[in-house]
C-alpha cells in the first residue's frame, strides 16, 4: 500500500469528465442519462456521488470505472483519455487503474476470501502464484480479516464480505475506489465500520474514493457531495465533516 | 490469464457442479467407448477375413461363366449361361499355352435333400475331382478323397463336412454308411478336417465326383467333356505367378470361346487379391456405417455439453459480470467457457477410449447369435477419437462461450 501522497499541481487530476452525455435508446424513446457532466476528482479526494434514482449517478459510475463509454464529452482518467478505447484496453485499465465495491458485495460464492481477493491479480497478469497469494494476504490483512483467509462468502458476516470487496479493490494497488451503494445491504454497526475502512484508506493510503450513495449519513462520512438530478450535478460542496474542520469553502451550484 | 490459471479456474467451475459435469461427460463416454469398440469389431472382422481367405492360398485363381462384376460373381455364384465346360477346364492344363498353371480342379455345385435314415436335411454340396482338396486346403480326417477313378466312373461316393457328418451321423464313424443323396444310395468314403471359418466353409457341405452331379443328381446328359462347371479352381505354379497366369487363362479361355477382339469376356476370373479387396473394400464400408452409428452418439453427447455450457452461462452471468469489472477482457472469459467444455469432452474421451478398449478387450472371442466376434484395437483409432472429443468440445463450447464473453458487464452486475 501507498502512503498517503498529498495532490499535488504537477499529477494530473485521477477523474477529469468534461461535458460527458451518455444516452440510451429505450424503444423509440433516447433517454439522456448524463446531460452535459463536467467533473473533476483530484488525487487524494473522498467524493460521495448523491442523488435521487434514475438521476444518473450509477450511469456516471459506470463509466467513471470504464464499464460503460460516454455517447460525447471526454474522459481522462490519470491524464489518459479513456473515450476511444477498445473493450479489451477499457479491462486492461479496470484491472490496473481501479477497484470496484459493490453494494451486494459480488464475490464469487465457491471461492475463499483469498481466492476472491487474488481474482483481480490474475486477470492482470505477471504474478506468480506464491507472489499472488501473498499480495491477497496482505490486503485482507489491510482490512482487518487476517484470520479469514479460507473462509467462503456464506460463512463471513454482511460487513466481512465487504470488507473482503474491499481489500479486492484495494489488492491490485490501485489509486482508485470506486464504490456504489457499499452499506446498502448492511445495518447501522457494519455501515460504520465500512466507512470507518473507506476512510482510513483515503486518510492513511492516500486512495481516491469515489461513493456513490443515496444515505446522507454516508455522504457526510466523506469530504466532498456531489448531487446528481436529470442528469445534471446539482450541487457540489465539501461535507459538513470538512466544513467543521474548516478546511474549504462552500461553492454551491444552483441549476435554474 | 495464463493457460496453468486458466486450467485451475475450468476445473473448479466443474468440480462445483460434479454430478452435472459427470452426467455432461457421460454422453461423451458413451459416444467415445462405442465408436472404439465398433471400429474394433469392425476391424476384427475385416482382418479374420482376409486371413482367411489368404488361408485358402494366394495362388489360387477362379474362373466363372458369365461376365459379371466381380461382386456378384462372389456373392451370387455363377450365371445361367452354361459357357464354361469342363474341357474348358482341362484345356487350362496345357504347358504351352498355360504354363503358368499348376493344375486345375473345376467343381459343379448342387443342392438337394440328404437322407440317412428317416431324417432329410437339406444340403448345399460340390462336384468335384481329386484335385479340389489341394486347391482349396483342405485335409481328409477320415477314409478318403474322391479319386479320378470315382470321377471317371460317376461313382455314388461322398465325402462328408466335419458339421454335416456330426448333424447326419452324431458321433458315429460315418466311413463306410450308405445315405441317400436326391433319392439316390451313395456310399461315405470320407470325412473333411474341420475348418473352423466363415468363409467358404466347408463343414457344412459335401463332395461328391463332379461327374456325379452332373449325370446321376442333374439328370444331365452329353460328353464328359461339354459338361458344364459352375467354376474353375485354378491354382497358379506360385504368388508371383498369379497374373501371368490369369493372361493366360483368358487367352485360352477366348480363343476356345472364339471371341473376337471387341468381343468382352464371357466368363470372369478373379484373384484371391481381387477377393480379398473387394471384400475388404465392403467391410472398410461396414466399418465407416458402424462408426458412423457410433459417432451420432458422439454427437449427441456434444448437444449435451452444448447445452449444459448455455445452462452455465446464464446461471453464471452475474460471476462473468463480477469477472469482466475486476479485470478480466472478453477473451479470458472466451477461453474459460471453451477450457470448461473441451475439459469435459477431452476427460469424457479419456474415459471413453479406456470403456471401448476394454469392451473390446473382453468382448474379443465372445459369441453372439453363433458368430464369434473378433475384435482388433487400432492405437490410432484410440488417438483419433480422444482427437475428436477434443474437437466435439471446441465446437459445441465456442457458441456457449461466445455468448457469456459478448454480455455487458454492466448488465451481467444486474443479474440475479
Amino acid at each position: 500500500m501507498t502512503i498517503s501522497t498529498p495532490a499535488d499541481d504537477s499529477m494530473p487530476p485521477v477523474i477529469e469528465l468534461t461535458n460527458v452525455t451518455r444516452e440510451f435508446q429505450v424503444g423509440s424513446q433516447v433517454v439522456r442519462a448524463l446531460d452535459g457532466i463536467s467533473l473533476t476528482i483530484q488525487h487524494g479526494e473522498m467524493v460521495a456521488i448523491t442523488g435521487p434514482s434514475g438521476s444518473g449517478k450509477s450511469t456516471l459510475m459506470n463509466t467513471i470505472g470504464c464499464l460503460d463509454t460516454p455517447t460525447s464529452g471526454s474522459f481522462f482518467l490519470n491524464g489518459n483519455d479513456v473515450s476511444g478505447l477498445s473493450d479489451d484496453q477499457l479491462a486492461e485499465i479496470r484491472s490496473r487503474q481501479l477497484g470496484f465495491v459493490f453494494q451486494s458485495y459480488n464475490l464469487l460464492p465457491r471461492e475463499t476470501a483469498l481466492a476472491n481477493v487474488e481474482l483481480p491479480l490474475k486477470y492482470s497478469g505477471g504474478f506468480g502464484g506464491r507472489r499472488r497469494r501473498e499480495t491477497a494476504r496482505r490486503a485482507l490483512d489491510r482490512v482487518g480479516l487476517g484470520h479469514r483467509y479460507d473462509h467462503k462468502p456464506v460463512q463471513l458476516s454482511g460487513g466481512e464480505q465487504q470488507r473482503v470487496g474491499i481489500a479486492r479493490a484495494l489488492v491490485t494497488n490501485t489509486d482508485l475506489i470506486l464504490a456504489d451503494e457499499p452499506t446498502g445491504n448492511l445495518d447501522t454497526k457494519s455501515s460504520s465500520e465500512v466507512m470507518k475502512m473507506l476512510q482510513s484508506l483515503n486518510d492513511e493510503d492516500g486512495k481516491t474514493i469515489v461513493i456513490v450513495t443515496h444515505d446522507p449519513e454516508i455522504a457526510g462520512a466523506t469530504k466532498r457531495i456531489v448531487t446528481f438530478r436529470d442528469g445534471r450535478i446539482i450541487e457540489d460542496r465539501p461535507s459538513d465533516r470538512i466544513l467543521q474542520r474548516g478546511q474549504t469553502g462552500s461553492q454551491k451550484l444552483e441549476i435554474e | 490469464m495464463g493457460f496453468g490459471l486458466l486450467f485451475a479456474t475450468a476445473l473448479g467451475s466443474l468440480g462445483s457442479n460434479k454430478l452435472r459435469a459427470s452426467l455432461t461427460l457421460l454422453g461423451i463416454v458413451i459416444g467415445v467407448s462405442s465408436v472404439i469398440a465398433m471400429m474394433a469389431v469392425g476391424r476384427g472382422a475385416q482382418v479374420s477375413v482376409t486371413a482367411r481367405i489368404s488361408e485358402l492360398g494366394t495362388e489360387l485363381i477362379t474362373v466363372r461363366p458369365g461376365a459379371q462384376a466381380l461382386r456378384f460373381a462372389f456373392f451370387g455364384g455363377g450365371g445361367s449361361s452354361d459357357v464354361l465346360s469342363f474341357s474348358d477346364a482341362l484345356a487350362l492344363e496345357d504347358d504351352v499355352f498355360a504354363p503358368d498353371v499348376r493344375f486345375v480342379a473345376p467343381e459343379n455345385s448342387f443342392s438337394g435333400t440328404a437322407t440317412v435314415g428317416r431324417e432329410n436335411t437339406f444340403l448345399n454340396g460340390v462336384g468335384i475331382t481329386a484335385e479340389y482338396l489341394e486347391a482349396r486346403n483342405l485335409e481328409i480326417a477320415l477314409g478318403r478323397n474322391i479319386s479320378n477313378a470315382d470321377v471317371l466312373n460317376s461313382s455314388l461316393v461322398v465325402v462328408l463336412g466335419s458339421e454335416t457328418s456330426e448333424s447326419l451321423f452324431g458321433q458315429r464313424d460315418p466311413v463306410g454308411a450308405i445315405m441317400k443323396i436326391q433319392g439316390r444310395e451313395f456310399t461315405v468314403i470320407g470325412v473333411l478336417e474341420s475348418q473352423q471359418g466363415t468363409i467358404f466353409n466347408p463343414d457344412n457341405s459335401l463332395l461328391v465326383p463332379i461327374t456325379t452331379t452332373h449325370y446321376r443328381l442333374n439328370n444331365g446328359g452329353g460328353p464328359i467333356e461339354s459338361m458344364p462347371v459352375s467354376s474353375i479352381n485354378v491354382l497358379a505354379r506360385d504368388e508371383k505367378a498369379v497374373d501371368d497366369a490369369r493372361t493366360e487363362i483368358s487367352t485360352v479361355l477366348r480363343l476356345r470361346h472364339k471371341l473376337g477382339p471387341d468381343d468382352e469376356d464371357d466368363f470372369s476370373i478373379t484373384t484371391q487379391q481381387d477377393t480379398i479387396e473387394t471384400l475388404e473394400g465392403t467391410q472398410g464400408t461396414f466399418v465407416i456405417l458402424l462408426g458412423s452409428i457410433a459417432g451420432i452418439s458422439l454427437l449427441v453427447g456434444g448437444i449435451g455439453v452444448m447445452n449444459i455450457m448455455l445452462v452455465s452461462v446464464t446461471e453464471r452471468t452475474r460471476e462473468i459480470g463480477i469477472r469482466r469489472a475486476v479485470g478480466a477482457k472478453r477473451r479470458d472469459i472466451l477461453l474459460q467457457f471453451v477450457t470448461e467444455a473441451v475439459l469435459m469432452t477431452f476427460a469424457g474421451g479419456v474415459l471413453g477410449v479406456a470403456a471401448g478398449w476394454a469392451i473390446a478387450y473382453f468382448g474379443d472371442g465372445a459369441t453372439i447369435a453363433g458368430d464369434v466376434i473378433e475384435t482388433v484395437i487400432e492405437t490410432n483409432i484410440a488417438f483419433l477419437a480422444l482427437g475428436v472429443s477434443v474437437a466435439v468440445g471446441l465446437f459445441f463450447g465456442i457458441y456457449p462461450a461466445i455468448r457469456a464473453a459478448s454480455l455487458d458487464p454492466i448488465e451481467a452486475l444486474r443479474h440475479e
